[in-house]
């Protein structure tokens, strides 16, 4: 006797196997983004800020680092061209702020801030004093400020007794924020487009409909696809984690059962989200649209990639209830923080009631013709 | 009896699909629900399958009905439904294995059933290799795959080509010697001819007549047919005086009529005198004996392939 669900199982890694593409997406991906944002991220402290001069008094750029000598008593600047000029500070500590600086007329300096090629530009007046200018809402504009005012107003202090030093410590990289965040987007994905988008696919196809024509138990048939997703999703979280533990080192510092229990939690919640988005679906767009409603704002809101305190502070607390950022911060928890069961206890109850109630409703609303 | 059908109506929106149908089926019966497009058929047998509910009536089947034998109905009627789409990345022997554990059947019967649909050497082939005949033959293995007493499929030769419907045909004539009750939908009366010994025609929901093709011919349609195409000024009076003409036809704007007669052999040479001493010409003739086509044009207004 051929058993039902190892049948469909089986039947469902093979068509998961057979579209490469899908195979990349769900491992390849979430890999390519851990690395391409991890080293875009490490290499940040190194980059280079490029800020318009706007003179008044001076008409060439060497006359620059003597009026720089004056101002920060730092004669280290360099100038490369007659228009451009080239100053680090802090070069003993951090490495991190590397300037250059760039003759430019008032028109120069607001077309290159619209096209993003320099963070500020300073006007020069004729009394010795600055005028800096820039985008107050631009994190970097702003940073690039402080950096230049620091080292104008206060050069001694800086010199004598501020050092900064970069952050390199394992489980305080953005890397190390990064990783369970993409764990918990590869089970959120996993399940609405494993799950959701495929019992669509079979909808439209006409193939539910024929396929519940048979004995075959609803129940069962749901089943072996989160089984089958579960399997999958432990596979790809397995990939990229061993990906991150040998090129950046990241190991779990907390207890393997609350991560267990947590990926059994999330994967669980997501696939009753994801029965219920399937549940009325009849066609490719609105599948697309429903999905992609229900996973953007979690992606944007829940703190993969950037910390959702950011945010306004009203926002903070319905964002929290999110089920990625309940899954997000357990992951981030365990991994970075080492947390173990007793703290996990309360988000994974949360997804498990969350799924329980989103697969009843998703089952009593099913259109299985 | 295997199958009544009492009373049954179905509505989708402002379209009554189903009107007031009552049908039996017996044991062993091959019967055709003959119509075109838009007739109801289909419907009628989703109804039957249990694959959609009568808004009323009644249906049953072996004694049965869906409310409270589902599970007992449904390993008991085979069926294809129209325009399934199986998945384009599996093999015809995954397809029939998964279908299989569905009804907890074994390998060999998956076997079997390659055997019995010709696909043996396509048995590692995906389905989105395989040709519009070799899907549908597919999905008829799968409506075996349980031995089922019932078998209804809807429409399972539209577009295939003369070779594969005939392909199809033969394989549906061996499963009829098992004793098995088939039904099925077309739109083709050559298909309904040659599988069913009953014909149900169908019309906007409702059944317009029913029996085997000669009680029908008989019935509804006496006579055989001349057609004919002329170019010239053409007597329709003299036409209808002519031996064993039962009724004439005759359009102006296009040249054409048709006669109906009780014999051809009786009524054609006069007919060719008279083309003969008319001194018109005769572009097209076409003499045949009448078929469930004429007698769906006579009784609806449309032709069965509209």
């Amino acid at each position: 006797m051929i058993k039902v669900l190892p049948q469909l199982i089986i039947t469902q890694f093979k068509l998961f196997f057979r579209e490469p593409g899908v195979v990349f997406w769900s491992f390849g991906f979430p890999v390519l983004m851990a690395w391409v944002l991890g080293i875009a991220f490490a290499n940040k402290g190194e980059s280079l800020r490029i800020i318009a001069l706007v003179p008044s008094q001076f008409q060439a750029a060497t006359d620059f680092p003597e009026w720089l000598y004056e101002k920060t008593g730092n004669s280290e600047a360099q100038a490369q061209t007659d228009s451009s000029l080239f100053w680090k500070i802090q070069n003993r500590a951090g490495k991190q702020a590397h300037f250059r600086f760039r003759m430019m007329t008032m028109d120069q300096a607001v077309l290159a801030l619209k096209r993003g090629q320099i963070t500020l530009w300073i006007e020069i007046k004729p009394d010795s004093g600055m005028i800096y200018r820039f985008d107050p809402q631009n994190s970097e504009s702003r940073l690039t400020y402080l950096l230049l005012d620091a080292a104008f107003q206060k050069p001694e202090a800086l010199e004598q007794k501020t050092e900064v030093l970069p952050i390199t410590a394992v489980g305080s990289r953005f890397i190390d924020f990064l990783v369970p965040g993409l764990m918990a987007m590869s089970i959120m994905n996993a399940c609405l487009w494993g799950i959701g988008w495929n019992l669509v696919e079979l909808r439209i196809k006409k193939l539910l409909r024929r396929m519940v024509a048979t004995p075959l138990n609803k129940s069962i048939f749901l089943l072996s696809h989160l089984l089958n997703r579960m399997m999958l999703a432990a596979a790809e979280l397995l990939f990229l984690y061993v990906f991150v533990y040998f090129y950046f080192d990241i190991t779990i510092q907390g207890s393997l059962v609350a991560l267990l229990l947590v990926f059994v939690s999330g994967h669980t919640a997501f696939s009753g989200i994801a029965i219920l988005i399937s549940s009325r679906v009849q066609n490719t767009q609105s599948g697309n649209g429903l999905i992609n409603a229900v996973s953007m704002p979690m992606m944007i809101f829940s703190g993969i990639f950037f910390s959702y305190h950011n945010f306004p502070d009203w926002v903070i607390p319905y964002v929290e209830v999110f089920p990625l950022t309940l899954l997000a911060n357990s992951l981030r928890g365990i991994i970075t923080e080492g947390i173990g069961l007793a703290e996990v206890i309360g988000p994974a109850t949360s997804l498990f009631g969350i799924g329980a109630v989103c697969f009843a409703l998703g089952l009593k609303l099913y259109r299985w013709h | 009896m295997t199958i009544e059908v009492r009373n049954v109506c179905k509505s989708f929106k402002d379209v009554d699909a189903v009107r007031n149908v009552n049908l039996r089926v017996e044991s062993g019966e091959a019967v055709a629900l003959l119509g075109p497009n838009g007739a109801g058929k289909t419907t009628l047998v989703e109804m039957i399958e249990g694959v959609q509910t009568p808004d009323s009536g009644d249906i049953q089947i072996l004694g049965k009905n869906w409310q409270k034998d589902e599970h007992f109905l449904r390993k008991e009627i085979g069926l294809a439904l129209q325009e399934t789409r199986f998945q384009d990345r599996l093999t015809v022997e995954e397809t029939l294995g998964m279908f299989a554990s569905f009804y907890n059947l074994c390998h060999e019967r998956t076997n079997e059933v390659l055997e019995i649909i010709q696909l043996e050497s396509k048995r590692s082939t995906w389905v989105v290799q395989l040709s519009g005949g070799q899907r549908q033959r597919l999905a008829l293995g799968i409506a075996i795959l349980p031995s089922p007493k019932i078998l209804i499929l809807d429409e399972p030769t539209t577009g295939l080509d003369p070779n594969a419907r005939r392909d199809l045909w033969k394989i549906l004539e061996d499963f009829k010697s098992s004793g098995s009750t088939l039904i099925l939908t077309t739109h083709y009366m050559e298909e309904a001819e040659f599988l069913c010994e009953r014909i149900v025609m169908m019309n906007q929901g409702e059944i317009l007549a029913e029996g085997s093709l000669k009680q029908l011919l008989d019935k509804f349609g006496e006579g055989d047919l001349i057609e004919y195409e002329i170019k010239g000024n053409f007597s329709t009076q003299e036409v209808k005086a002519l031996p064993g003409v039962l009724t004439s036809r005759w359009n102006t704007e296009t040249a054409q009529g048709r006669l109906t007669v009780n014999s051809i052999s009786e009524t054609l040479p006069h007919f060719l005198d008279l083309i003969k001493i008319s001194a018109v010409t005769l572009k097209s003739l076409e003499c045949r004996r009448r078929t469930l086509d004429d007698l769906f044009l006579a009784m609806s207004g449309r032709h069965l392939d509209d």
